[in-house]
């Protein structure tokens, strides 16, 4: 404990201008004793002990019943505290973006419609000041995906406390984002049109666009392909089941299109982003297995006519209806930086009818499975990596959310940001005063 | 089928076109027709009311003589004899473009903002532009006159409609043969004014409605000054706005909001404008009612929606679904409410479309006698020519109209249109009117033939054998011809009919085979009267009914104001945000729209009892920044804009502020944006929804003013600079620019010498007096310590730094300048300057001292203030009552109406939440929220109101689908949304 405590205040005190320091590979086995571990599968369980040992966790069980010997690890004692997974964001621009009104720092959207090709990973910015803001509120693991034209492109999976891209990838290249056509488009008022949205009279043509591009592509991968064409050789792993293709749609027809469209063209594992309408379809999707990263529930409405509550309680519907859903960050302003909010998103669902832990699997152990990454991730299960933080109360409560230990890999995290720097340095500078 | 052109001048009464007596005539000796025109046997309208039964209208040089029952007819008259038809003063339409010619828009628009006027010799403002006269650019418009004439329009009084200041309008005669000198009535009718920007300059200011309403009421005080000669130099704007002050005022307002917002800018000048309605005007008709202005309305109602695609069909608004259903009634309610109104063929696509629309409005109600008074005799009034049109009483013009009968009956056939004696033929009188049923018999088989249509183009059904066939017909000069299909349908065969109709209406000819043979046709009029068109009508009749109008006018409005209530809650967690902090198991008794007490056991006989055991009452939350609730936030065409205000523009009927309520928020700021450094004046109001605009506004509302600092003013993400400042430097070189001007200006207006009131000056002033406040949108800490030291050179308070973003780096600074700080609890990064900022921010300066609160600038984050407050027990430490207090009193002290609001304390505001759970809990749901002891938000009637929703909108949509079924026009679904607004919104399409 003695030791622990050194290295953490070492930590602090290591800090100078940059970014922190990523934590060194786990080398002693750590032992959380007492606390309420949230598992991340709608169960929990009291009085824990949870052991990390090489990165994953070695032993979690009840500690009531099982005693074991401790000896020799460090312990940390956490009665009352509670532990939960690693939460995960999804379809976020995480690293790709530093400030968004500064041109110069923008890396996510590439010129022109048809993508697949562009790989998010390698701008991904590990060293963001963002980035580093997010592990103090539990958030510890993104899906990093480009966004803009029709197939906006590949995103991987990265892990939020490391050097540099490649030390933060968990699984590179997971998945294709695309977005759907629009059922409405904008007047354009410039040009006279009336203001306003009015049904979009391309959306068919949009869409047999996209079969006639996945066509293309399909006869392009099963031929000898004697002229390399990056885009569509990018698209193979939607055919062969390695990449999942992530539909971003919202509209109640848009995503009936988009699981036909799926069905009929040969994806094998289909996922819709956004989502705003997946309420009405939960038993579509329930049969057709297609899992949905919901857009942001603390959002407004899109109609004036809906219930002030709708994006509060869409996840509901979905879950009670088998539904694999998980949330993301998408669907209003400061979608980046308020990433760390995202357990406050899934806390938001529970006033309107979904159970804390219910709540606690959109954005833990259904986020991992619908990413392909819960062999690891996503719950506290003996077996998996150690991505796990400490809470002092309730981490899906503002309130409560206050984290004092968190770990990725077993590795026992820096919580300092550049902003907690900030912080430090001006209360001891009017402490002073 | 050809189309015939019905419409002719038959012939030319020289009655009319006397040349005047002085002209040169070389084409001839000179001639005078001293004839008279009698109109005899008709049933005369001389007003609406003073109807003449089998009466005589005697005319002579284009003006009525007489009439009535007993006119002696002078020897030298032409009779004409109209037996069983109606005579009607022509109409009159004041809202017209006829021939002028409208300014197209400048082409040459450049890529950077326009800031000062393209003319000189005129107002400073290229909008205003009262020297404009529409004479000048008129040129008689024979084919639009045409259009207007078939309408029924006599008389048009028209116009430029082009800027703000639009200048005189003229009264013109649809006087087809007459030259100018007979058809110009009046060269200086009516002075136009609007809100929108002329298309002719790009000059940006103003760039909103509030900027539009402050160049007015500048423009009033400065013409008044120009008239009482202080101004040395010319201005031709000025000069024309003062000599056409007499004329009737007629502002182009096309919504109930915007007369509001035009009424309240005359009323400070004592102009009454006559306004241009925009036809929801019923949905707060005392408002409009108050306004004393009489209204010109446009009656172009709206198709109903193509509902047939049930996606398309779920993005329509109960509002615009309302709209199609309510708007017809508009008429009938102005009518009602004793709102005199004159109707315009303004807005319609043609004025072909003026009397379907009109009698829209009579089957909602609007009676035939207001309508016509609509038509006549009001826009006569309003235009002040009561004397020589709108009526066919002695010396009046002699426009009117000759019809079959009641003109606003669907069949009656409108004859000839007569103006200044000058008759215009639209259906031949002489016409027999064939429509009807007829039977007739071929080749052994009966067929039954119903004509229909308007005269000039018939309709025929033909039917044998409950078969219908194809059919066409023509007619004129009382000969049909019809060409029909055979009974065999297979066929493409035709068998042709040409017929003489003679005085019994009985169609007699011959009809051709398809084989060429020929035999002898005749048709005979049923007795019995065309059943199905009356059973249809009463099909529309039935299927009228008039949804209710709720306030706002919308979803989740109340049918009627809600009233305040007696209120005790019994057992509640009360937050009271006093010295006695939280107290467990308390009662609150609410009453006449105050806390009345708190304690334990209370009891109040005639109180509505609310078991709030295990639950938590707070004071209202107060939003010190949002932008909801309004129509503009940004007037942007200058630097300063201290002008402008946002309670000239609230918006009462945003959903936003409904689901703010849903969330608590009980009081609200809507700040101006941040474009230019010095901005507009703030609204502080309540969220009393259902209550209009005005309604909303604090009474005795304590004075605020927008200012900025930082990348927005200075234009940073603007693609071209033309506009001071352009760095922080030049940011406090303009604040003591005006502050300079501003205590210059008020040491002379203290004088008592003359000086010319400058509104912008006047409210800068306010600000060194210390009668108003200043909430300054701030980043980074050079900018906010700048602001404080100009503040103290002029020895003035800074009141509240909001977004203050860095203030943590100068809280020391802001609490020993006594400001406040309102700032995000968490948002960073989505600009340069927000880079420092951190979620500490709020904990940091409380700590140090600081008045602060937690705001939104956003209507998502607005709705959930109570979970952005707790983020600071996360980040900093705060406890839990400071933290609340972040998002009420706090507030309530920035925006100085703690006296009212912001705590749970006897004989505060009744401005209180009633929370499902801890009220800093995500899991916390707002359950009532009461504003003066009104509740304004209940779960439970939300709820209900949800069920109402859907089942008005399936109502409305069936509704629709019937009229489509008709083969009622309909359009196609839009969706529209009111744009979400923040800081560097400015407003479209202005």
């Amino acid at each position: 404990m003695k030791i622990l405590l050194t290295y953490i205040s070492m930590l602090c005190s290591l800090i100078v201008i940059a970014q922190q320091t990523p934590a060194p590979k786990q080398t002693e086995t750590i032992a959380i004793v007492g606390a309420t571990a949230h598992i991340g599968n709608g169960t929990t369980i009291e009085n824990s002990l949870i052991i990390l040992k090489d990165g994953k966790i070695s032993t979690i069980v009840d500690g009531k019943v099982a005693k074991m010997d401790l000896t020799g690890m460090n312990i940390i004692k956490a009665t009352g505290k509670h532990v939960y997974p690693g939460f995960i964001v999804p379809n976020s621009t995480l690293g790709l973006v530093e400030v968004d009104a500064v041109k110069a720092s923008d890396d996510e959207t590439e010129l022109g419609s048809w993508n697949p090709h562009i790989r998010s990973l390698i701008a991904y910015n590990a060293e963001s000041k963002i980035v580093e803001s997010m592990r103090p509120n539990g958030v510890l693991l993104g899906q990093i995906a480009p966004t803009g034209g029709r197939i906006s492109g590949t995103s991987s999976i990265v892990q939020f406390d490391a050097w540099n891209w490649e030390d933060a990838a968990i699984k590179t290249d997971d998945g294709i984002h695309m977005n759907w056509p629009n059922s409405f488009s904008n007047g354009r008022w410039w040009l006279g049109e009336e203001p306003g949205l009015k049904p979009n009279d391309k959306y068919g043509e949009q869409v047999t666009e996209i079969e006639k591009y996945f066509n293309d592509s399909k006869a392009y991968n099963k031929g000898t392909k004697t002229k390399t064409h990056l885009p569509f050789e990018a698209l193979a792993g939607i055919f062969s089941g390695s990449k999942k293709l992530y539909i971003h749609v919202d509209d109640e027809k848009g995503i009936i299109d988009a699981v036909n469209f799926s069905k009929e063209n040969g994806v094998k594992h289909m996922v819709i982003v956004g989502g705003r309408e997946t309420y009405k379809v939960a038993d579509l999707l329930s049969q057709n297995s297609i899992a949905v990263l919901l857009r942001r529930t603390l959002s407004l409405p899109s109609h004036t006519d809906d219930d002030y509550d709708l994006p509060y309680k869409s996840a509901k519907p979905l879950v009670d209806k088998g539904v694999l859903v998980a949330l993301q960050v998408t669907g209003g302003g400061m979608e980046r930086m308020n990433s760390r909010n995202l357990p406050f998103y899934a806390g938001a669902t529970v006033a309107h009818g979904l159970t804390k832990e219910q709540a606690l699997q959109l954005i833990t152990l259904n986020t991992a499975k619908i990413l392909g990454i819960d062999d690891s991730y996503g719950s506290l299960e003996s077996g998996k990596s150690a991505t796990l933080f400490i809470s002092e109360g309730d981490a899906l409560d503002m309130r409560t959310n206050i984290i004092t230990h968190a770990f990725i890999d077993g590795r026992l995290l820096s919580l300092e940001t550049h902003q907690t720097e900030l912080w430090k340095r001006y209360s001891e500078k009017f402490k002073n005063q | 089928m050809v189309k015939k052109l019905l419409l002719f001048t038959a012939f030319i009464f020289s009655i009319a076109v006397n040349a005047q007596d002085y002209f040169p005539k070389n084409d001839g000796v000179s001639t005078t027709n001293n004839n008279y025109t009698a109109i005899t046997n008709a049933k005369i309208y001389v007003t609406p009311t003073q109807i003449i039964e089998k009466g005589t209208l005697l005319i002579k040089d284009g003006k009525v003589v007489s009439s009535g029952t007993s006119v002696e007819i002078p020897k030298n008259s032409v009779i004409v004899d109209v037996d069983g038809k109606s005579v009607y003063p022509s109409f009159i339409d004041l809202y017209s473009s006829f021939g002028v010619e409208q300014p197209k828009r400048s082409t040459t628009r450049g890529r950077s903002a326009q800031y000062d006027a393209t003319r000189t010799g005129y107002y400073w403002n290229d909008h205003v532009m009262p020297e404009n006269k529409a004479i000048e650019k008129f040129n008689y418009d024979s084919k639009a006159a045409n259009e207007l004439l078939k309408a029924g329009f006599g008389v048009v009084n028209t116009h430029i409609q082009d800027g703000i200041v639009r200048g005189s309008g003229s009264l013109v005669a649809l006087n087809n043969e007459g030259g100018n000198e007979h058809r110009i009535l009046d060269q200086n009718s009516g002075q136009y004014l609007s809100f929108s920007k002329s298309v002719t300059s790009s000059q940006s200011y103003p760039a909103s409605i509030m900027g539009s309403m402050a160049l007015l009421r500048q423009m009033y005080i400065d013409a008044d000054w120009y008239a009482k000669g202080h101004v040395k130099t010319k201005d031709l704007s000025l000069e024309a706005l003062n000599s056409n002050k007499s004329l009737v005022q007629i502002f182009d307002a096309g919504s109930r909001a915007n007369i509001m917002r035009a009424d309240k800018v005359g009323d400070v000048y004592n102009i009454q404008y006559v306004m241009l309605g925009g036809g929801n005007e019923y949905e707060r008709i005392s408002d409009i009612k108050n306004t004393n202005a009489k209204l010109i309305l446009p009656i172009n109602f709206p198709d109903a929606y193509d509902v047939e695609n049930a996606y398309l069909a779920s993005e329509l608004s109960l509002s615009d679904m309302r709209a199609w259903n309510q708007k017809p009634s508009n008429p009938k309610i102005l009518a009602e409410n004793n709102i005199a109104f004159a109707l315009t063929t303004h807005d319609l696509k043609s004025p072909k479309e003026f009397k379907s629309n009109l009698l829209k409005a009579i089957d909602a109600g609007l009676s035939k006698q207001k309508a016509l008074e609509a038509l006549t005799t009001i826009p006569a009034q309003i235009i002040g020519k009561s004397d020589i049109i709108g009526s066919l009483k002695n010396g009046s013009l002699a426009n009117f109209l000759i019809t079959s009968g009641d003109i606003f009956d669907e069949k009656t056939t409108l004859y000839e249109n007569w103006v200044q004696g000058t008759k215009t033929v639209i259906e031949d009188m002489t016409k027999k009117d064939i429509r009807g049923n007829y039977e007739f018999a071929l080749l052994g088989d009966t067929y039954k033939m119903s004509i229909s249509g308007e005269l000039s183009k018939l309709k025929s059904e033909i039917t044998t054998q409950e078969k219908k066939l194809g059919s066409k017909i023509t007619y004129s000069d009382d000969w049909v011809n019809i060409s029909m299909t055979t009974v065999d349908s297979t066929k493409q065969e035709f068998i042709r009919i040409v017929a003489n109709v003679d005085k019994n209406m009985v169609l007699n000819g011959k009809t051709i085979l398809p084989n060429g043979n020929e035999v002898s046709f005749s048709a005979i009029p049923s007795i019995l009267k065309n059943k199905t068109e009356s059973d249809k009508k009463e099909d529309d009749k039935a299927s009228h009914t008039f949804i209710p109008v709720s306030y706002p006018n919308m979803a989740y409005g109340f049918n009627e104001l809600p009233k305040a209530e007696t209120i005790l809650f019994k057992n509640a967690t009360v937050w009271t945000n006093e010295n006695e902090g939280v107290l467990e198991n308390t009662d609150v008794l609410i009453k006449n729209g105050k806390i009345a007490k708190v304690g334990k056991n209370l009891s109040d006989a005639t109180a509505t009892v609310v078991d709030a055991t295990g639950k938590h009452l707070t004071a209202g939350i107060i939003d010190e920044h949002s932008h909801i609730g309004t129509d503009s936030v940004n007037e942007g065409g200058q630097n300063s804009s201290a002008e402008v205000t946002i309670e000239d523009v609230l918006d009462d009927s945003d959903i936003n502020i409904y689901r703010n309520l849903a969330g608590g928020v009980t009081s609200i700021q809507i700040l101006h944006g941040s474009a230019n450094p010095i901005g507009g004046r703030s609204a502080i109001i309540k969220l009393k929804w259902g209550e209009s605009a005005d309604n909303l506004v604090y009474n005795n509302s304590p004075q605020f003013i927008k200012f900025a600092l930082g990348e927005n003013v200075k234009q940073s993400r603007a693609q071209v600079n033309m506009r001071f400042p352009q760095s922080r430097m030049g940011v406090e070189q303009v604040f003591v620019d005006y502050f300079n001007r501003a205590k210059e200006y008020d040491a002379l207006k203290k004088s008592g010498k003359p000086y010319r009131k400058d509104i912008e000056l006047d409210v800068l002033a306010e600000i060194l007096n210390k009668e108003r406040y200043i909430s300054c949108h701030s980043y980074v800490q050079s900018e906010i310590n700048m602001l404080m030291k100009v503040a103290d050179k002029f020895s003035f308070n800074i009141n509240t730094f909001t977004h203050i973003l860095e203030g943590y780096k100068v809280a020391d600074k802001m609490a020993e300048h006594g400001v406040g700080g309102s700032t995000f609890s968490d948002w960073w990064a989505y600009k340069y300057e927000v880079n420092d900022a951190i979620p500490y921010n709020a904990s940091i300066m409380h700590n140090a001292g600081v008045t602060v609160a937690i705001n939104s600038d956003d209507a998502e984050m607005s709705r959930r203030l109570n979970q952005e407050a707790a983020k600071s027990i996360k980040y900093g430490g705060v406890g839990e009552e400071d933290a609340l207090k972040f998002v009420t009193l706090n507030p309530a002290k920035l925006l100085h109406i703690d006296n009212r609001v912001g705590s749970i304390k006897v004989g505060k505001d009744a401005d209180v939440v009633l929370w499902t759970d801890h009220p800093l809990s995500i899991y916390a749901k707002a359950e009532k929220t009461i504003i003066e002891g009104v509740t304004y938000f209940d779960l439970k009637r939300d709820e209900m109101l949800r069920a109402k929703i859907q089942e008005e909108k399936s109502e409305l949509i069936n509704m629709m689908l019937q009229a489509k079924n008709k083969g009622l026009k309909t359009q196609p679904v839009k969706k529209k949304e009111k744009e979400l607004l923040h800081c560097d919104s400015i407003d479209n399409e202005f």
